[in-house]
This record gives structure tokens, C-alpha cells and sequence, in this order.
């Protein structure tokens, strides 16, 4: 909600002028080309006053003249985004030509999710998997090799090794394309097939620079864990080294992991602005990328919108999980 | 812990020494960038015309140490040989460039570039000898009439009258040469067109009745295919000028950022746990919603819709750095504050904030450093990001910006790889330092990570 009304503030102004200035344009091209009306003006001034008089009546009809933060405009602004109404885009369309934002975003959103849900399944179980592994090695070469691998590569932009793949496999050896959008139409049935195709590289480079700063996460989580007295019993009893590891362990370390995963999945979705445009991957990002650039208000605000709640979603989806993983949070 | 003990456990961890080495190198190159390079020049990088003597997307001059074929390097020459007699009326200017030409590859073009003052209308005339002693006229032409004026001029290899002249030359070469370039004529054997290497001299001779041609600069440009430490872009800038420059930016943004949202979040966080009850809560809640934005999406209106220069957007990223330190710090405040000697010095009447940042906020001290050592990777990152997007300040290009110019001409698919590699790696070892001395310093406030 917060998110929301920066947004609005901000493009507020902007978006007025741009709706005033559509208005004026309809309107005068309303008038001129109905010849009949034009031929009963008798003088271009009476003609010009008129529409004058049309521009201001249509303008107080969509409520344009008042600010756009007067309560009743943001309220109805507010009212009209929950429902999921964004208006129509002022620039951009579909890929099938559709200019209701809904549409834009319903059709660039499941390409994102695709993308980055893929690229963070595959992170977190390496991830996890590494994390666990270097957890009950700790100085080893396994656990040093992870750290040094984590701290060196989340300095590194994703977007760089995103250009360095390119760089490599789509100059160097040409074995993927440079470009994310497939060239066939949407329609045809080997679309799917050359998305995924064109998926592998920006997947890549996601799943190269991500499971480092995972796995580390995750042996730190770890380490605290298997201190714990439980792990000590149960080494005692005999049972075998990778079931405690895996399973109890991981079990008791599960809450935090959860919750990283949560942020870093809707987290994912912001950063995603970058990465798409340097892959040109066509999700919402690059979406969000273009509206900047020709200022197309309604996608904006669209877009924001939906990363938002799709940021909040997580958090909340979070807390449950937490709960569900650490029943001590449940009461309180 | 005071400072001695810091500064002395600092000193017995090698990740942060590394750190602080690197991070004194970058140092280092910030300081030489201001002295060598000046700002004006630097200000000039989006100003094509300013490149033009510069060659075009050209590797970096060390490929030659790798490669078997020696790639022709791009060479200005400032500093000719001149002399001057004076037969009757009439005087000579004679600029002798010397080229010892030893590539495997001919030049891209030739460009003589000069602003002369004079009077009257002179001749110049250009040739140049070449290795096997043929010498071959190149341009003749008088300079337009004047009356001390200074006039500049360029004149290209591409020029129709250098063609014209090269035309005559034709029955030196067995070949044809008349559909070949200028620079592939005169740098070639006469056997075959095959490089000729050796000692070129272009002369160029200013002739002038009565008074001396003043030649205030000159200089000739051999066109080539490599280019200085780091080559240059499409733009025909060198890569080298806005690497440097970059260091210095870099380094401010990452810290300036860093230092604000820390010292911000800090303050914030240890006054809302000092306070406690509805203080707390209400500050709190407010961290909450800022915490709650989608920081990149924000951070991109922002930068479209208020402005772009380059202190705007440290404090664009300051607003989303503070929110993380101020709860790490509140809830440190709140376990300090329960401490004795809190007590009594709120029992003796101390005032709030000398408390605050008499007693706690010193106690702080060494999580106040490792979270800004922490803290100025991602902001070198995410600044790279917002420039990368082609929002950065323009007045001052940065890394990312080069990096945007390099994705928007496509240098990664064309592979151009000394236009990728240096800047993301600068950002990498920028961000590198500080995470080494971030890390030490964690260890430092946090002994239990310790083990």
C-alpha cells in the first residue's frame, strides 16, 4: 500500500498532464472530423471555443481537474488498482496487441516466474545441498571452497556474468543464442521449446552467481545447528552421519532457510529489471524496463504494483512457513 | 574493546589486510586519475567530437605480446622534426614524422591534423619516403587566403586529391591500385600488396611568400587496430580515461552511501530501543513499511521522475540502505541499555542523548564499521545497476555506464571483450575489498562467528 502511494505521488503529476494532453488531442480530432459539426461553425474562433468548452467539460468528467492527490481522485485511483484495473497502456502493447496493462502483465508475469522460480528452485537445492555438505566439514576443502566461491561471486553483478556468458556462449562457441526471444510467433507449437531453449543461458548465469551466497548461508545456519545437544544424542545412538545431517538437522536449520528463500524469491523478481534487459528475456522486467524508458504510466504502475504484492505476498508466505517450521513463534 | 584492541585483532586477520591493501591500490588509482587525467577531459566522454582522433572499437595494445601477427597499434605523433629555411622571399617549414612501421596488418587511415596562423595564401604539401627509398607526393594544396588567422585543418587518407596523387605513383607498383585505399598503397610492398615494414617519414612542408607559416600544433594520426592499456569503444573513446575515472566515483558513491545509511539507521535504531514502549513501536513500524518497498523498482521512478545526478542517487540508495542497521542496532540498544552503568547514569540525570551517544552508540563502534565495510559492495552494485539501466549522471559516467554503453552496442555478441571484462571486474574487486574488511571487521564485533 505504501509502495503504492510513493509511486502514485511520483507519477502523479506526470500522469495528469499526460491524460490532459491525450484528452485535448481526442477531443480535437472528435471534432475535426466531423465535417457536418465543423460546417456549422461559423467562424474558426467560435469553432476553437467550442472545443475549448468540450476539452474542459470531458477533463471535469474524468475528474482531471482536481490534483491528483485530492482524496476523492487517489481513493478512486486506489479503489480501481486493488481491483486490478490498471486502465490502458499509453504506449506499449502485448505481444497479441492487446493494450489493457492486465493483459501485458498477465502475459510477461508467467515468463518471469518461469525464468527466476526455475533459476531459484535450482539455486536453493544446490544450495542447500552444498551448504549442508560444507556444514558438516567445516575447514575443509569442500567448506573453504564454498566460502571463497560465496564471497567472491555476490560481488559480481549478476547482469556482468550475464554479459560474460553471452560473451561466451553466444560468441565464443555459438551454442545459445544472445538474444531471449525466441523468434517464432507465440502461437506456433514449438514455442515452448525455443523459450526454453533460449532460457538456458540467462538460467545459467542466475544459478552461477546465486547458489555460492546460498550455500554459505545455509552452512551457517547449519553449523549453529548441529552444535545443538540433539545432534550430539543422536550421533551417540549411532545413527548414520548423512540421516542426522539431512534430515534433522536440515529440519531444525529449516525456518531461516525458509525465510531467505521467501525474500529471495519475490527479491528475484525486482532484481529480475536487470537481468532481463540484458538477456532481452520478454518477462516483466524488460516490461518494466521499456515503460521507464517511454514513461508509460499505467504499466508502471501496474508493474509496481504487482512486484509489490508479490513482495508482501512472500513475506507473509514466510511468516507461516515459519511458524509451521518452529512452532515456538505460533504463540505470541 | 577500545581501539588499540581493535585495531590490533584487525591486524592478525589476513582477509582484511588483503582488503585493506586492495582498497589502498584503488586509492592509489583515484589519486592518479585526478592528477593525470583532468576532469575536463573526463567531462568530455559523452562529447563524440572529442574522441576523433581516437580509433574505433580497437583491442588493447598488449594482444600484440600474445599474438604471433602484430596488430597495427593506433599512433599519435605530437612531436615532428622541424626546420625552417628562408630562400629569398620565400620560406620552407618542413615537419619530419618518423614511423618505424613494424606490424603485420596496414592502418586503418592516416589523418594530418594542424592549425597554423600566416598570412597570405601558402602551399603545403605532404609526402612521405618510405623504407625502399620510393618517395611519393601525397597532397599539394594552398591554404586559403589570410590575414593571420589561425586555420586547422584535417586532412584524411580517405581525400580525393591524395587518391589522385597516389594515381601517379602507379606505374611503381604492379599492381592496380587504383581501387585500393590510400593507407593500403602507401604502406605496401610494389612487388605485391603485402605490408612493407620499416621507416616511413611523412614530411609536410608549408611554403609562404614573405612571412613564416606559425604552426601552433600538429600532429599525425596512423590509424590503427589496437589502442593504449584497455582499448577503446565504439565511440572511439579509450577505455582506459573512464576506467580511472571511475575508480574515484565508484569509491565515493559506495561510501558515501554507506556512511549515511549507517550513520542514519544507527541513530534510528538505538534511539527507538533506547526509548522503547510507543517510540519504539511507532519507529518501528515505520522501518517496517520502508523495508516493505521493492527497492530497485523504486529506486528506477525516482531516478526518471526527480533526477539523476549523481548525489541524488546516493541519497535515493541511502533511503533503502538505513532500514537493515537500524534494526540490528535497536535491538543491540536494547540489550546495552539494560547494562548498569546505563542505569545510573539515567539515575544520575543524564540527558537521553548523551546517553545515547555518550554510552551506547561507542559501544557500537566496531558493528558500525563492519556494517558499512559491509554495506558499500552493494551500493557500488546497485548504482552500477541503476546506470547500467541508462540512468546514471550522465555528467559523471560510471562504470555501469560503460558497461550500458557496451550491452546497447552489443559488445557482448560482437565480442569485444576488453569493453565487458574491465569494468565488471573493478566493481568485483571494489566490492572484494570491502567484503574482506567487512568480514574481519565482522569477526571482530561478533566473536561468536569466530570458531
Amino acid at each position: 500500500m505504501a509502495t503504492l502511494l510513493v509511486t502514485i505521488a511520483l507519477v502523479g503529476s506526470n500522469m495528469d498532464a499526460i491524460l490532459k494532453q491525450s484528452v485535448t488531442f481526442e477531443v480535437r480530432q472528435q471534432v475535426t472530423d466531423n465535417k457536418q459539426l465543423v460546417a456549422s461553425f461559423a467562424s474558426p474562433d467560435e469553432l476553437d471555443s467550442f472545443i475549448t468548452a468540450q476539452i474542459e467539460q470531458r477533463i471535469k468528467v474524468l475528474g482531471l481537474d482536481e490534483p491528483w492527490y485530492s482524496p476523492p481522485r487517489l481513493g478512486l485511483t486506489m479503489y480501481k488498482i486493488l481491483l486490478l484495473d490498471f486502465g490502458h497502456a499509453t504506449f506499449l502493447t502485448s505481444d497479441s496487441g492487446s493494450s489493457d496493462v492486465k493483459d501485458i502483465l498477465l502475459e510477461k508475469l508467467p515468463r518471469t516466474i518461469l525464468l527466476f522460480t526455475t533459476a531459484t528452485i535450482i539455486v536453493s537445492l544446490i544450495g542447500i545441498f552444498l551448504g549442508a555438505l560444507s556444514a558438516s566439514k567445516i575447514n575443509s576443502k569442500i567448506d573453504r571452497l564454498t566460502s571463497t566461491f560465496a564471497i567472491i561471486s555476490s560481488s559480481f553483478p549478476v547482469w556482468w556474468i550475464g554479459m560474460l556468458m553471452i560473451f561466451a556462449f553466444a560468441f565464443v562457441y555459438q551454442i545459445f543464442p544472445a538474444r531471449a526471444t525466441p523468434l517464432i510467433p507465440v502461437t506456433d507449437p514449438g514455442y515452448v521449446v525455443a523459450l526454453l531453449y533460449h532460457m538456458t543461458l540467462p538460467l545459467i548465469s542466475l544459478v552461477l552467481i546465486g547458489f555460492g551466497a546460498w550455500a554459505y548461508l545455509v552452512r551457517n545456519f547449519m553449523i549453529g545447528v548441529l552444535q545443538e545437544d540433539f545432534i550430539t544424542a543422536k550421533q551417540a545412538i549411532g545413527i548414520p552421519e548423512k540421516k542426522i545431517l539431512y534430515r534433522h538437522a536440515l529440519k531444525n536449520a529449516a525456518p531461516p532457510i525458509v525465510t531467505v528463500l521467501a525474500l529471495s524469491l519475490s527479491g528475484s523478481l525486482g532484481g529480475a529489471i536487470i537481468t532481463e534487459a540484458v538477456f532481452d528475456w520478454p518477462g516483466m522486467g524488460r516490461l518494466y524496463f521499456e515503460a521507464i524508458n517511454v514513461l508509460d504510466l499505467p504499466v508502471i504502475i501496474g508493474a509496481t504494483y504487482v512486484l509489490t504484492a508479490f513482495f508482501l505476498g512472500s513475506i507473509f508466505l514466510a511468516d507461516i512457513l515459519y511458524a509451521y517450521f518452529d512452532p515456538r513463534v505460533r504463540t505470541g | 574493546m577500545n581501539r588499540k584492541e581493535i585495531f590490533h585483532e584487525f591486524s592478525k586477520s589476513k582477509i582484511g589486510l588483503a582488503g585493506i591493501g586492495i582498497l589502498g591500490m584503488l586509492f592509489a588509482l583515484s589519486v592518479i586519475a585526478v592528477i593525470t587525467i583532468p576532469v575536463d577531459t573526463f567531462k568530455e566522454w559523452n562529447d563524440p567530437s572529442s574522441w576523433i582522433n581516437y580509433p574505433k572499437t580497437s583491442q588493447p595494445a598488449w594482444i600484440n605480446y600474445f599474438s604471433s601477427e602484430k596488430i597495427p597499434e593506433h599512433k599519435i605523433l605530437t612531436n615532428p622534426q622541424t626546420s625552417s629555411q628562408t630562400t629569398g622571399e620565400i620560406s620552407i617549414i618542413s615537419q619530419y614524422y618518423v614511423i618505424d612501421y613494424s606490424y603485420d596488418g596496414f592502418p586503418s587511415d592516416f589523418i594530418f591534423e594542424y592549425s597554423a596562423q600566416y598570412s597570405g595564401a601558402p602551399l603545403l604539401k605532404m609526402l612521405v619516403t618510405r623504407p625502399d627509398g620510393l618517395k611519393i607526393d601525397l597532397m599539394s594544396r594552398s591554404l586559403p587566403q589570410s590575414d593571420s588567422f589561425i586555420y586547422s585543418e584535417q586532412i584524411f587518407s580517405t581525400d580525393d586529391s591524395v587518391k589522385k596523387n597516389l594515381r601517379k605513383n602507379s606505374n611503381n607498383f604492379v599492381f592496380p591500385i587504383d581501387l585500393l585505399s590510400a593507407e593500403d598503397v602507401v604502406f605496401s610492398e610494389t612487388g605485391q600488396n603485402k605490408i612493407l615494414k620499416g621507416k616511413y617519414v611523412f614530411q609536410v612542408n608549408f611554403y609562404n611568400v614573405d612571412s613564416i607559416v606559425d604552426i601552433k600544433s600538429s600532429k599525425l594520426i596512423l590509424g590503427g587496430k589496437v589502442y593504449g592499456i584497455i582499448g577503446t569503444d565504439e565511440l572511439r573513446r579509450d577505455l582506459a580515461v573512464g576506467l580511472l575515472w571511475g575508480t574515484p566515483l565508484a569509491l565515493f558513491i559506495g561510501i558515501a552511501v554507506a556512511i549515511g545509511s549507517v550513520v542514519i539507521g544507527l541513530i534510528y535504531g538505538v534511539y527507538a530501543g533506547y526509548k522503547g514502549k510507543k517510540t519504539d513501536e511507532a519507529l518501528m513500524r515505520f522501518n517496517d513499511v520502508i523495508y516493505a518497498l521493492p527497492a530497485l523498482p523504486l529506486l528506477i521512478i525516482l531516478a526518471v521522475t526527480i533526477g539523476n545526478s549523481i548525489f541524488l542517487i546516493v541519497g535515493f540508495l541511502v533511503i533503502f540502505g538505513w532500514v537493515g542497521v537500524a534494526k540490528v542496532s535497536r535491538s543491540m540498544a536494547i540489550q546495552i541499555k539494560t547494562l548498569q552503568y546505563i542505569e545510573s547514569a539515567k539515575i544520575m540525570g543524564q540527558k537521553d542523548i548523551k546517553i545515547i551517544f555518550k554510552h551506547i552508540l561507542p559501544q557500537l563502534l566496531p558493528y558500525t564499521f563492519a556494517s558499512i565495510a559491509i554495506s558499500v559492495p552493494a551500493a557500488i552494485t546497485t548504482e552500477a545497476g541503476l546506470s547500467f539501466l541508462g540512468l546514471g549522471d550522465p555528467t559523471f559516467p560510471t562504470w555501469g555506464q560503460i558497461l550500458h554503453d557496451a550491452n546497447s552496442f552489443g559488445a557482448a555478441a560482437r565480442g569485444l571483450w576488453w569493453w565487458i571484462l574491465p569494468p565488471g571486474i573493478m566493481i568485483a574487486i571494489t566490492g572484494l575489498a570491502f567484503v574482506f574488511i567487512g568480514s574481519a571487521m565482522d569477526k571482530i564485533a561478533n566473536p561468536r562467528l569466530k570458531r
